[in-house]
């Protein structure tokens, strides 16, 4: 479901044109300037190597779609700038690490864990592990001190009387509804 | 004329409904019955008046006002007459105004109902109608006019008003921008409707909820009022999200169906927090137990709902940038932090006389079951708030923008999700306030064998995954003991009453359709499970550029690329179609047609997969990119979903469960009343 729009118009939709057009002109800088520095160790890079990178990276333009597919030219200069980077001989870590120092953080699928980054994994444990806590407070608070045993269902073993306490639960059930 | 006349119902609407807020809170203040029966009737009346709105709207799509500011942006000549009336929610301005006509509807529909004994609630269930909806329509008059129109000044600049600015003139313009290429599908008509028919009916309960607060009747006569509003809210919701879905296998093209992109999650957060409700009310109902927690679950869903309404259509989480540019932005959060505030006031001061009747007995027992659920739906909420809104958080402190993507999301919640699968399976075996570990474990040990069972055929197909192992094995766990409930109960019945079986479990569901309705549901769940497990941990995928008459493997699957065709059609697109043929283990299967919609108005393109679909998996293949003149040929991406059709047909279970659930019973107390007006009635002569 990633059926969303932008209302903000055309003067949004124009600066987003532009840094796509950036992103590309940068992309395809990046590529001449890696073709021409390439050493004669290349090795074909199918497309399934390309895309195994590519689907932990996500471009500054297109929010929240991965780079394996994404459809616009820019991230298709990107997947090509992997590729020429994995004929190189670079790392998966290496490719990755390339982005973050030409674009930031935000083309890693997750944030790396440092710094305030630090506050989206450690949130939410905290969050649940505070939950579990009231919860088992409330547990405390609300169980009654045990008087007398409960008696025994004397019928236990007869399918009849078992099948009648069902039964009726269910119509107690349904009194109470 | 027409634009006018619909800014002028708009404008009138927005009067009405201050005038009916301020005189159901008089009324309700001095229980004054005539001044409560004008706010009725002024709820009442914004229901047409917002028709009127929506028509004229609609008309001016239709009939290609592009002059407007919205008509131009959602709308082209060469968009067929579904797409253009349903442009009417395919942005901002547009949406506003069917969310409000949506909410008129409803909220005019429940003050209809017979109120006798309830006549309390009346003028404050009005009152948080009526400001729901002022909420909306300020919105709509004053930042996201529909009606605006497009003015050039003399200096040439384009300006956006709704009327005429010293000296402009208007833009007349012979064709618009057209529909996001990506909302023009059929589902159009269908998913959006669906989800903001869930928001706007979760508004009826927590309106309750507070009529509730502020009368201080504080026993559960609001939840059961709301009841089948909270499960109609709840269906709507869940028949938007899974239609979403489906909608983004279809047209998106990336093999999946969930993304965990913000807008999805905007919509699944309500969800989540009514599911939780949706359960929780019960224990109230049943135990007079957990009525402030109920209360702290609609309020925050009533937040959810409009801080959803809001983000799916204003991008606004993009960029702090971007939030603080939208005018619309710090109005919303405005308007859904007072909302939060007063009710978590009203709830403070009623804090006393919302104390629990009876006491927690057992640890096995349903209610403390019902509570682990609460807790995990609240734990997912959670999760999937905080990765929301973090990237927010993040821009704010440090300037630096991150993504929080579906890793996130998919290890902190499959945990989570894991737990809830088998509170289903165990809740439904407890009972109200004295199971043990012991009752619970007689009852359950035969499904639990069962599931056995379904580990053993895992391991046989050739699961090796523990992961994926302990998942099917929950849902074989789940499906036996729900399957099992259904069958002790028909079987009880059928021995106490001499029915038939197939009759005894009729009559059974019949005379609990909420009870049997739930199983239905979490039967649902079970198949929905199986197809994520199915999808998520054993999709294959490969893309490979190849020749025509080429082959591109895929497990046991072969593709082969027959031919291309390109042509441009009357609607401004160049569509390229590919005709490849699929077969599997050496066998024919048939052709796909994968296409690639390129749209010439907003330069936008589309993938449109090719897929072939059975029980057992599917076939998924996009046409990534081709080169006519080349011998390279096209390039293909293969998906290869296993067991995806369970998760759709898992979903119109789910659905149908809630339409038992929701199905009216018959009324006890109507039955009586009947009677009893029968006995004391004077006898007509």
């Amino acid at each position: 479901m990633r059926v969303h729009l932008n209302s903000r118009g055309r003067l949004f939709l124009s600066n987003k044109i532009w840094l796509v057009a950036l992103l590309a002109l940068a992309a395809v800088l990046s590529v001449t300037i890696a073709a021409v520095a390439q050493d004669s160790t290349q090795r074909p890079v199918t497309d399934d190597q390309v895309n195994a990178v590519a689907r932990g990276l996500y471009c500054p333009v297109c929010e929240n779609i991965p780079l394996d597919v994404c459809p616009t030219q820019a991230c298709a200069q990107w997947r090509e700038l992997i590729r020429l980077k994995l004929a190189q001989g670079w790392t998966d870590g290496q490719i990755k690490q390339y982005f973050v120092d030409q674009y930031g953080d935000r083309v890693l699928a997750t944030p790396p864990a440092r710094g305030l980054n630090w506050l989206v994994y450690i949130i939410p444990p905290v969050a649940i592990l505070a939950g579990m806590y009231i919860l088992y407070r409330a547990f405390q608070a609300w169980r009654k001190p045990v008087i007398a045993t409960p008696p025994v269902a004397s019928a236990q073993g007869e399918p009849t009387a078992i099948d009648n306490q069902y039964i009726d639960r269910i119509e107690e059930e349904l009194k109470k509804r | 004329m027409v634009a006018n006349f619909g800014y002028g119902t708009l404008v009138v609407t927005f009067l009405v409904a201050l005038y009916g807020a301020g005189a159901a809170i008089y009324g309700g203040r001095k229980n004054s019955q005539p001044w409560i029966e004008s706010a009725r009737l002024a709820m009442l009346l914004t229901w047409p008046l917002l028709t009127v709105t929506a028509l004229c709207m609609i008309y001016l799509l239709v009939t290609g006002h592009y002059e407007l500011a919205f008509v131009s942006s959602v709308t082209s000549n060469s968009m067929p007459f579904y797409l253009r009336v349903t442009s009417l929610w395919g942005g901002q301005a547009g949406s506003l105004v069917f969310w409000s006509w949506l909410m008129s509807a409803f909220a005019s529909a429940v003050t209809l109902r017979k109120w006798d004994r309830d006549r309390e609630f009346l003028p404050w269930v009005i009152v948080v109608a009526l400001v729901t909806l002022a909420f909306f329509l300020i919105m709509i008059l004053f930042f996201e006019n529909p009606f605006d129109r497009l003015w050039q000044t003399p200096a040439g600049v384009v300006r956006t008003a709704m009327f005429q600015p010293a000296g402009a003139l208007l833009l007349a313009q012979a064709d618009g921008r057209g529909l996001n290429p990506l909302l023009r599908h059929p589902g159009m008509i269908i998913h959006p409707p669906m989800l903001y028919l869930g928001f706007v009916s979760f508004v009826i309960p927590f309106a309750f909820a507070i009529a509730a607060l502020v009368t201080g009747r504080t026993d559960d006569r609001w939840i059961r009022i709301t009841r089948r509003w909270t499960l109609v809210a709840w269906l709507f919701l869940s028949l938007g999200l899974i239609l979403g879905s489906r909608w983004a296998y279809d047209v998106l093209g990336w093999g999946g169906y969930w993304g965990w992109d913000p807008v999805e999650i905007a919509a699944f957060l309500p969800w989540l927090t009514g599911t939780a409700f949706v359960h929780s009310v019960m224990i109230q109902e049943k135990r007079g137990m957990l009525k402030r927690w109920n209360m702290v679950l609609i309020i925050l869903t009533y937040a959810l709902v409009i801080f959803g309404t809001f983000l799916t259509r204003s991008g606004v989480l993009s960029s702090v940038h971007a939030f603080a540019q939208s005018a619309i932005g710090p109005l919303f959060f405005g308007f859904i932090g007072l909302t939060f505030i007063v009710s978590l006031g009203l709830l403070l001061s009623r804090w006393e006389s919302l104390k629990s009747d009876a006491q927690m007995s057992s640890l096995f027992s349903r209610e403390a079951l019902f509570l682990l659920n609460n807790l995990l739906f609240m734990s997912i909420a959670i999760v999937c708030f905080w990765g929301v809104i973090f990237p927010l958080i993040s821009e704010l402190f440090s300037g630096q923008k991150i993504t929080v993507g579906p890793p996130f999301y998919q290890r902190a919640t499959a945990p989570l999700f894991a737990g809830l699968l088998l509170l289903m399976g165990v809740a439904p075996l407890s009972a109200w306030g004295k199971s043990t570990a012991r009752t619970l474990g007689r009852a359950i040990w035969k499904p639990f064998l069962f599931s056995l069972v379904v580990i053993a055929l895992a391991l046989v197909a050739g699961v090796r995954n523990l992961a994926a192992l302990l998942g099917f094995w929950l849902c074989g766990l789940v499906a036996a003991i729900t399957l099992y409930e259904f069958w002790r109960g028909a079987l009880a019945r059928h021995r106490k009453s001499d029915e038939s079986l197939p009759l005894a479990l009729w009559r059974l569901a019949g005379r609990n359709r909420r009870r049997y309705g739930g199983y239905t549901v979490h039967l649902g769940v079970v198949l929905m499970a199986i197809g994520i497990i199915g999808s998520q941990m054993f999709q294959t995928q490969t893309q490979g550029t190849i020749p025509q008459g080429g082959t591109l493997k895929i497990d046991n699957y072969t593709l082969t690329y027959k031919s291309l065709d390109n042509w441009d059609t009357p609607d401004g697109r160049n569509v390229a179609r590919a005709t490849v043929s699929v077969s599997k283990n050496g066998q024919y299967l048939g052709d796909l047609h994968p296409r690639r919609d390129y749209y010439y108005e907003s330069q936008q393109p589309m993938t449109i997969p090719g897929v072939r679909s059975t029980w057992e998996d599917d076939f998924y293949v996009l046409l990534v990119d081709w080169q006519p003149i080349s011998s390279e040929g096209a390039t293909f991406k293969i998906y290869h979903n296993p067991l995806i059709n369970w998760l759709w047909f898992g979903g119109f279970i789910f659905i149908l469960g809630i339409m038992i659930a929701a199905w009216p019973d018959k009324d006890p107390e109507t039955v009586s009343e009947r009677v009893r007006r029968q006995a004391y009635s004077p006898v007509k002569v």
